[in-house]
Order: structure tokens, then sequence, then C-alpha cells
């Protein structure tokens, strides 16, 4: 008996090239343990290639596989280390994509680091050449592993407590044009939409310190404004001060001064790095700022389905990292985003458990063990005539941002702050009343216009914008499937 | 001035009818209300008077409403605020809070400068009303 099992080891560990599936990769019998972590791959397999042999090869490179065997696996409890496939399934209505289900020991990560849980599961794989393409579709990390996270340093509760600002979603406007305002001009348009009704108002994503307005210039005459818009309305007003810079050590000189000019939030591009987004995290957790999100860059690896990451993955990776705010989408605005999914990201980001939900995109159960929550941002090509379709969608904990459609309004922009204000309480307060607003929200909107000549015109001007084009994210599912 | 604290600050003022809708809406969530009232409406003033414990154990939004009735009799000139607690797991915190009552004149508050090195400004809002003391204030 054991001289059998010492001979089938000796064949196992042969110098030589085998399958990844009879190296242990493949493992359709394995139940996943409540402490794994759990990744769901879509593999497009180049023609010819086995989707079970490929889904193995995409285990074993996101753990401990190389090409070929290597006898010093003996050394090791490599069966424990070997993330194992267990599940392959064809993705519905394709002939050529399969989902395939990994699981991980969590022992393969370190605690609380985003890079190293990243390195593995997005790492070499990508450009492993027997797959036409790969795309990470979902993730379930385990209780154990969420709790080495310390998560939003503020969360959507405390932020609300903080602003004073309860029942009804946060209003926002990013300063346009988002390039060439010198510093004074620049606070300008912070005060009109914060005197006009606005709760924040946002640096764009590549606002940094450019030659028409170093950041230090750009910082004084926000916080200026700010205060100003303060004082005048007697509500807490916020500006998501852009502290992105080239290297660690210029952004947190850029928050502490965001800090000693009492700011209450500040805010980074995802272009710097998971690294650099846990250290600001963990720098807000410390001096009590919010830590807005700006989704830079995440067009490029998340829009097309077969390759790349899905932003659900992207969501629940920045909600263990430490993000206060994060842009998730709008569904109705200019920008990609299939509602469903949508919904799903919103989800991850929000609920303290999320259930399974094929619906929208959601493969695994996920206890977020009391983490905070994550408030989203729906930001781009939004405008007040969509408020009833913006509430219905996105709910209450999101921050709505109107940055055209508060700066482009006709009549100025602290009147297309108001506009936007007067909307949304006029929409949350007939929702609250009972009425149904998916149907009755245009006549809800024009009613409220009537004591309110700003609205009006936003209702004259935009109405009937819309930017309805194909989504190329969409979720393949059949609706009676449910995973076993 | 007008103070747009609140949910519902842009809107015209609410109705009695308008208030006890919105109260229907929390207690039907389960939430229990609470009444507060204030002559110091600092946008950081966490702590308004409270107009009593909120009410855990009334249902129905008349009962409310005849004690929104009576803050209102007995502090007709200060801001009257309904705050709705929800005390489930993962919130335990506020869910709506809108202003049912505000003074007939607002003055509003002062932005106050002070200036440091380089450029920095130290700003402090300070309440006009609040130079007077408690309860003579509007």
């Amino acid at each position: 008996m054991n001289q059998a099992k010492d001979n089938k080891a000796a064949e196992r560990y042969r110098a030589g090239v085998m399958k990844y599936a009879d190296m242990g990769y493949w493992e359709p019998d394995y139940e996943p343990a409540d402490t794994d972590i759990l990744a769901l791959f879509r593999i497009t397999p180049q023609d010819g290639v086995d989707p079970i042999e490929a889904a193995a090869a995409v285990a074993g490179e996101s753990s401990t596989a190389t090409w070929t065997v290597v006898w010093t696996d003996r050394l090791t409890a490599c069966e424990r280390y070997r993330a194992k496939c267990y599940r392959v399934d064809p993705v519905p209505g394709s002939d050529s994509e399969h989902f395939a289900y990994i699981a991980y020991d969590l022992d393969l990560f370190e605690p609380g680091s985003i890079a190293n849980l990243t390195a593995s599961i997005i790492g070499n794989v990508f450009g492993f050449k027997p797959l036409k393409a790969l795309r990470l579709e979902d993730m379930r990390i385990p209780v154990g592993y969420v709790k080495t996270f310390e998560g939003p340093p503020t969360g959507i509760v405390v932020e609300r407590e903080r602003l004073d600002k309860f029942g009804r979603p946060l209003l926002g406007a990013t300063t346009k044009p988002k390039l060439g305002l010198s510093g004074k001009n620049y606070g300008r348009v912070v005060y009109e939409a914060l005197l006009g009704g606005l709760d924040f108002t946002k640096d764009d994503e590549n606002i940094n310190s450019q030659p028409f307005m170093h950041w230090r210039d750009r910082f004084l005459c926000v916080m200026e404004a700010v205060n100003r818009a303060q004082a005048a309305t007697g509500e807490v007003k916020g500006h998501y001060l852009n502290v992105t810079a080239a290297t660690m050590e210029d952004m947190y000189e850029r928050a502490e001064f965001a800090k000693e000019l009492g700011s209450n939030i500040i805010m980074i591009d995802l272009v710097i790095g998971y690294t650099a987004i846990q250290s600001m995290a963990s720098w807000s957790r410390k001096n009590d700022m919010i830590l807005h999100l700006h989704r830079a860059g995440h067009g490029t690896y998340t829009r097309q389905k077969t390759h790349g990451i899905s932003f659900r993955v992207i969501s629940k990776w920045m909600r263990l990292a430490g993000v206060d705010h994060i842009h998730a989408g709008t569904v109705v605005g200019k920008l990609e985003g299939d509602p469903a999914s949508v919904q799903g990201f919103y989800n991850v980001l929000r609920e303290t458990k999320n259930e399974v939900d094929l619906s929208r995109g959601i493969f695994f159960e996920q206890d977020w063990a009391s983490m905070n929550a994550v408030m989203p941002v729906a930001s781009g090509g939004i405008h007040a005539g969509q408020m009833h379709q913006l509430l219905h969608y996105l709910g209450e904990d999101v921050v709505l941002q109107f940055g055209g459609g508060t700066i482009g309004h006709p009549m100025g922009i602290a009147a297309g702050a108001t506009a936007n204000r007067v909307a949304l309480e006029a929409m949350v307060l007939a929702r609250n009343e009972g009425k149904d607003i998916w149907n009755e929200g245009p006549d809800i909107l024009k009613n409220a216009a009537k004591h309110c000549k700003p609205l009006e015109a936003a209702l004259d001007t935009w109405g009937e914008i819309t930017f309805d084009y194909t989504s190329t994210d969409t979720l393949d599912f059949v609706p009676t499937a449910t995973p076993s | 001035m007008r103070i747009t604290q609140g949910t519902f600050s842009f809107l015209p003022d609410l109705t009695r009818e308008q208030i006890a809708a919105q109260v229907s809406y929390c207690l039907d969530k389960d939430w229990a209300v609470g009444i507060e009232y204030t002559d110091d409406p600092h946008p950081r003033n966490l702590y308004w008077e409270m107009y009593g414990n909120p009410m855990f154990d009334i249902k129905d939004a008349e009962g409310v409403m005849i004690e929104v009735d009576r803050a209102i009799a007995e502090h007709p000139n200060e801001y009257i605020k309904i705050n709705a607690f929800d005390a489930s797991h993962g919130w335990e915190s506020i869910r709506l809070s809108f202003i049912v009552n505000r003074p007939k004149e607002e003055p509003g508050f002062r932005l106050q400068r002070t200036e440091f090195e380089g450029r920095k400004i130290r700003y402090t809002t300070h309440s006009y009303a609040t130079d007077a003391p408690s309860g003579n204030r509007y």
C-alpha cells in the first residue's frame, strides 16, 4: 500500500511537463472551506484547448504552479497551497467561454494586503498563452480575511452623522472646466455650487498641480469657498480635495495641508495603486477624514466582458482597502453601466451581507462582518430631470453628482445647484408619502418647479436628454439557474 | 437667510399634513421618532435639546403629531426638527431628519477669519443669535 503510494508520488514528480488538471489543480469533488478565498473566472481557451485543462491552468498559475514539474514541491504541504478549480460551467449563450470556480487556501495570502491578494489572483495568469481571454468576475472573501482589513475609515453612517445629512442622497458636482481654471476662478465655481444647495463639490481626477493652478492655491481658494458657503447656509459643506500626486510623500503633504485648512474630505484616484490607497485610508482614519476615490482608469480593464476584471471585484477590493466613496455608475448617465450590474456593485459596497444574486452578477454569498459600507457615487451625464430614475435605481445612500447639470444651468451655477436640490427633496418627499415615483416622477418634478424657477429652467433645458446606448458589460445568466 | 439643514429645507415649509405623512413613513419602517429644538443652530451643534425621549412606543402618526404640536406651541420661535432613529444592526443612527419649525427671523452666521502664516486662514462660523443668552435669542 505504502509502496504503491510512494510509486505514485515518484511518478507524479518525475521531471517533465504534465497537464495542470493532473497536477492537482482540478478537483471536481472539492468542497470549498468556509475559510477559502473563492474566485470566479470567465475563461476563453484557445481553440483546441480543453476548458477543464484551461481552468486548472488558471488555478495553477494563480497559485503554486509553474510550467513544469518541480521536485521542490515535495518539501512543502503543496496539496494545501495548490488552488483548486472545483467547477467549470459553460457560459450561458456562448460556445467558447466557461465559468471556472477556483478555491484558494487562506494561507496563500498576507493579512490585510490588497497588493498581495491581487498579485496572485490577477498576476501572471492574465497573460497565460493557452487562454485567449480571461476575466475575473467575482470573489468571495472569507470573514477571516475580511477581518484583517480595516475597511472604510468613516463609513456611510458616520459620514452622515458628521455632515448632519440624513434621509436623502447627497448632492455633488465636479468643477468644470476640469482643466484650466485659476485657483481663484475655481473657488468661485465651488462657492456658487455649494451656496446654491449642493453638499459637496469635487476636483476632477486629473486636477493635481498644473501650470494653470498650483495645488496649494487650489486648496486655499476652495476652503475659502467651502467656509463661505457653510456660513451662508448654516449647513455642513465639503469639497473633495484631490491629493493624488507622484509620490506618497507628496500625497501626505497635500493631505496634511487639507487637514490644516479644515477640510472634511480628501480625494485620491484609483491609478495611484492599491498600496497607496491603503496608505491613504490609514492616514484618513487617523485624521478623521472622509476618503473619496475616483475610479480613474478602471474602464481599461472592467468594460469588456471577456477580458479583465469586473467592477464588482474592484468594489470588493476597495471596500477592503478602505475608501468611503467610490464612483460606481449611474445607470442613466453618459458612462457604461448595465442597470442590473450597477445595482450589484452598489449592493457589494453598501450591504452588510450579499446573498447570491445572479440577476445582478453576484455569484457568491459575501459576509462583510460589519465592515463599514462605502458610499457609491453616481457621476457622469446626469441631470435633475432624471431624479425619479436615479432614486429608483440607486436608492438613498449615494452621492449624485451633477457637474454639467449644475454648472451648465442657463441661470447660473447656484441656480443649477438649487434646481438639483429642490428636485431631489421633492422626489424624496413624494416617495416617502407613498407616491409611485417611477411613473409620476415627471409630474412631481413639474409640480416642484412651480415654486422653483431654476428647476423649471433645468427641466426645459435637459428634460429630454438621455444616453440610451447598449452596454458592453452585460450579465450572462439563465434566470432559473442557481449555483449549487 | 434660511438655514438649509435637514432633509426638506429647500421645499416650502411643510404643512401639518405633510409632516404627518413623513412621520407615518418613519413609523412604517419601525423607526422611533424624536423631537429636538434649539436656539443654537450652528451646523456642527450635534446636541439640540430633546423634547422628551424618542417615542419608541408610539405607533400612530397622530400620536406623534400631538407632541409636535405641543413642541411648536412651547417653542414657537426656535428651530424644531424631527429625527427618526433606526435601531437595526449596521445602522443604529438617524434615518431621516427634517425641520418642522423655525424662527420668524433667521439672522444667520458670521464667518470669522483668523489669518496665520503663509496665506492660511482658520475659519470659525459664528451664529449671530448666540451672542444673546439662551432663551433670548430669537
